[in-house]
């Protein structure tokens, strides 16, 4: 899913940058305030005319950066992500939650007027979408930054590679890569820990088997996974149960189509969705 | 024929998620405060059921990016609570020690870019930052230092991957912790300067009626200032154990939010948060801090929500002075973790999130499944209180002018550090100038 970004097509004053909330726990566009050594140097280089979460003074578009956390839940969420669409030179979307609908998207799997009768004394008040979709699924994104939550190393590196009009360097290998370049010993191989790291998209810097645990996806697919031998070797070579293997892809990338259509398969569906 | 006037604010700003205030007043009164939460439902307590208890810590720290840590240790106090499983006092201090981490960084993320603004008339810290670069740069130095923490312990700042029922994956050596002493240290003293500049700030005053008093309810512990447990008590008198959360305290549903609204049953509001630990702990807060607020001419019980910035600086004080601490007397547990064979049952958690009280309760079948999830975030708690706040506030600004007032309405939901994405809690605000006919 990587894509090249579009840049600049020629040289602003400041770029302007938006920063947008869709139906989310907010934590990625934190880490933009997590970049404590940066982000007033951030704020040098980039005019911030759109963050709620940060400034009460929202400057009107158009765009020359869109920043999109969270899912499209709701009816209005579909419209205004259009209308950001539109006013948006660039449009880059963070997070598992912009990019794979997010741990909301597991209603996807069942039917939510269940959950919300769990959930709520009075069904009637709440106005939700049946589903959770990227926000791909329904306007043309330039490029997408995975991760529950996303690194804000590799926040920093899309914007530094917008502003210099390069395609961002953010590779698509799986963690297993990351894990062998931090020297990790392999919690598969050496302890028989069910990992979900040959799947992985590379990006967290491979701490789940630093800290003596297997990957648990929240980084979402990696170019090109080959999820059916991973199913093959959790549960044949591990002795991992189906219910976790499917808890593992169906989590907080659970529409990620590759997670998708794997843990469908492995249910007895059609795997094809 | 009367005028009446609408305060509506349609995305309150410096808030995590997204939420309303409507208000509709005239001279003789405050006819109607609805503070409205549009953050889109996400159903954690529905789609939890049928999965792993162990899975609880990871998927739960997912409704909150700024407190995930909270969301994990009462997710963990509940899971152990239904399992029968006792912590060795050596994991519980890694735990402390990891909140006062979370401690640090929501805080100040909230003291200076999120609150300050309002004191000193800026929309955002990046505009403050102008204007006074120090000051910002300072705030987000301390917050670093409280992210290391949470970066050492947990894997990473936002949704660690560290915590398990039972304790940790992994525990650091003494020698690891070692050189977050130094940036700890250093820390601390920032925050004291920052307890310093907190309290020089210009206060709105607003004091209530005795009569309109709040009922503050935090966790209480016979030795420790509140974070990871204790017992549920009140400045009214409650004291309960936290599984009799759900005999006291009641959830309602009202129309214009999609968080529940709680109250104490039979009492009505009450106020959770920093306020409420440091008027119902404030002899458990270490000498050191103590001595600080004594210095500063701050009172041990404050009854001013906009002194709540105060109360969050001597908290963060309070928490460097407890990491420094837990660090120096770390002794590495002889195991990461304890588990016991999964059963049946049902467990109870509440832990003190930087925004106040953090409920959880879970139900697990014997193959370990969850099939059944409450869990009740702080903000949902102090809905009532700043709609009351408001109500109460208003006819004393009255007079300002309306760009004021609405400034005003809106730093007085921003005293409660409003955490609305948490679950499914969401608020937004707008204001209008609308004649017509009173009711």
């Amino acid at each position: 899913m990587v894509q090249p970004a579009r840049t600049l097509d020629e040289p602003n004053d400041k770029a302007r940058l938006a920063v947008w909330k869709f139906t989310s726990c907010d934590g990625c566009q934190l880490s933009l305030l997590d970049c404590e050594d940066e982000l007033l140097q951030l704020a040098d280089c980039m005019e911030i005319a759109y963050f709620m979460e940060a400034s009460s003074n929202p400057s009107p578009g158009p765009y020359d950066l869109s920043l999109v956390e969270g899912s499209v839940t709701t009816a209005d969420e579909v419209r205004r992500i259009r209308e950001i669409r539109a006013q948006s030179r660039v449009l880059v979307t963070i997070g598992a939650c912009a990019t794979a609908g997010g741990i909301q998207a597991l209603r996807n799997f069942a039917d939510v007027d269940d959950f919300i009768a769990a959930v709520y004394a009075q069904p009637e008040y709440i106005d939700t979408l049946k589903t959770s979709t990227p926000i791909s699924t329904h306007v043309a994104v330039d490029f997408e930054l995975h991760g529950c939550p996303i690194n804000k190393k590799q926040l920093l590196e899309v914007i530094s590679a917008f502003l210099h009009r390069r395609p961002p360097q953010v590779p698509p290998h799986s963690v297993c890569i990351e894990c062998k370049m931090r020297g990790n010993v392999c919690v598969w191989v050496a302890h028989g820990t069910p990992c979900m790291g040959p799947v992985t998209h590379a990006g967290c810097g491979a701490i789940c088997p630093a800290y003596s645990r297997g990957c648990y996806g929240c980084y979402g697919p990696k170019e090109n996974p080959n999820t059916a031998s991973l199913s093959h070797w959790w549960q044949r070579e591990l002795g991992a149960e189906k219910v976790v293997l499917i808890e593992n892809l169906r989590n907080f990338n659970a529409a990620a189509p590759d997670f998708e259509a794997e843990s469908r398969r492995q249910e007895g569906g059609d795997g094809q969705k | 024929m009367a005028k009446s006037k609408t305060i509506k604010v349609d995305y309150l700003a410096r808030v995590e998620g997204e939420g309303a205030l409507y208000i509709r007043y005239d001279d003789a009164g405050v006819h109607d405060v609805k503070l409205k939460i549009f953050e889109p439902p996400r159903f954690f307590e529905g789609f939890m059921r049928g999965r792993d208890f162990r899975e609880a810590p990871d998927i739960t720290a997912r409704i909150c990016g700024i407190c995930p840590i909270a969301y994990q240790m009462s997710a963990v106090h509940a899971m152990e609570d239904a399992l029968g499983l006792t912590l060795p006092p050596e994991l519980h201090a890694l735990r402390r020690l990891i909140y006062c981490g979370e401690w640090i960084e929501s805080h100040t993320l909230h003291i200076y870019m999120l609150h300050a603004p309002d004191f000193l008339g800026y929309p955002g810290a990046v505009a403050m930052a102008k204007d006074h670069p120090q000051i910002v740069q300072d705030g987000l130095s301390i917050k670093k230092a409280g992210n290391a923490i949470v970066g050492l312990l947990g894997g990473r700042e936002v949704h660690p991957i560290n915590v398990r029922v039972g304790g940790f994956y992994r525990v650091p050596s003494a020698g690891e912790l070692q050189p977050l002493r130094e940036q700890l240290l250093h820390g601390r003293d920032m925050a004291m300067e920052t307890v310093r500049w907190a309290v020089s700030l210009p206060f709105p005053k607003f004091e209530r009626a005795l009569s309109e008093q709040y009922e503050f309810v935090a966790l209480s512990h016979s030795n420790e200032y509140p974070m990871n447990r204790g017992s549920i008590v009140s400045t009214r008198g409650l004291a309960i154990p936290v599984r009799d959360y759900d005999s006291h305290f009641r959830e309602e549903h009202v129309e214009y939010s999609s968080a529940l609204h709680s109250t104490l049953i039979e009492r009505g509001a009450y106020f959770v948060g920093p306020m409420a630990r440091y008027n119902l702990n404030y002899d458990r807060l270490s000498p050191m801090v103590r001595q600080v607020a004594g210095e500063m001419g701050f009172p041990p019980f404050c009854a001013n929500p906009f002194h709540s910035i105060v109360v969050r600086s001597l908290e963060v004080l309070f928490a460097f002075d407890e990491a420094v601490r837990l660090i120096d007397e770390y002794r590495k547990p002889d195991v990461a973790y304890i588990s016991a064979e999964t059963h049946a049952g049902t467990g109870y958690g509440a832990t003190e999130a930087p925004r106040g009280l953090l409920y959880h309760r879970y139900s697990i079948d014997d193959a370990g499944k969850i099939t059944e999830a409450k869990i009740v975030a702080p903000t949902s708690q102090n809905q009532k209180t700043i709609e009351d706040d408001l109500r109460l506030m208003l006819p004393k600004f009255m007079h300002l002018p309306e760009k004021q007032l609405q400034a005003q309405c809106e730093q007085a939901i921003r005293n409660y550090d409003p955490c609305i994405s948490c679950s499914t809690h969401f608020l937004k605000m707008n204001l209008q100038r609308v004649e017509r006919t009173s009711s």
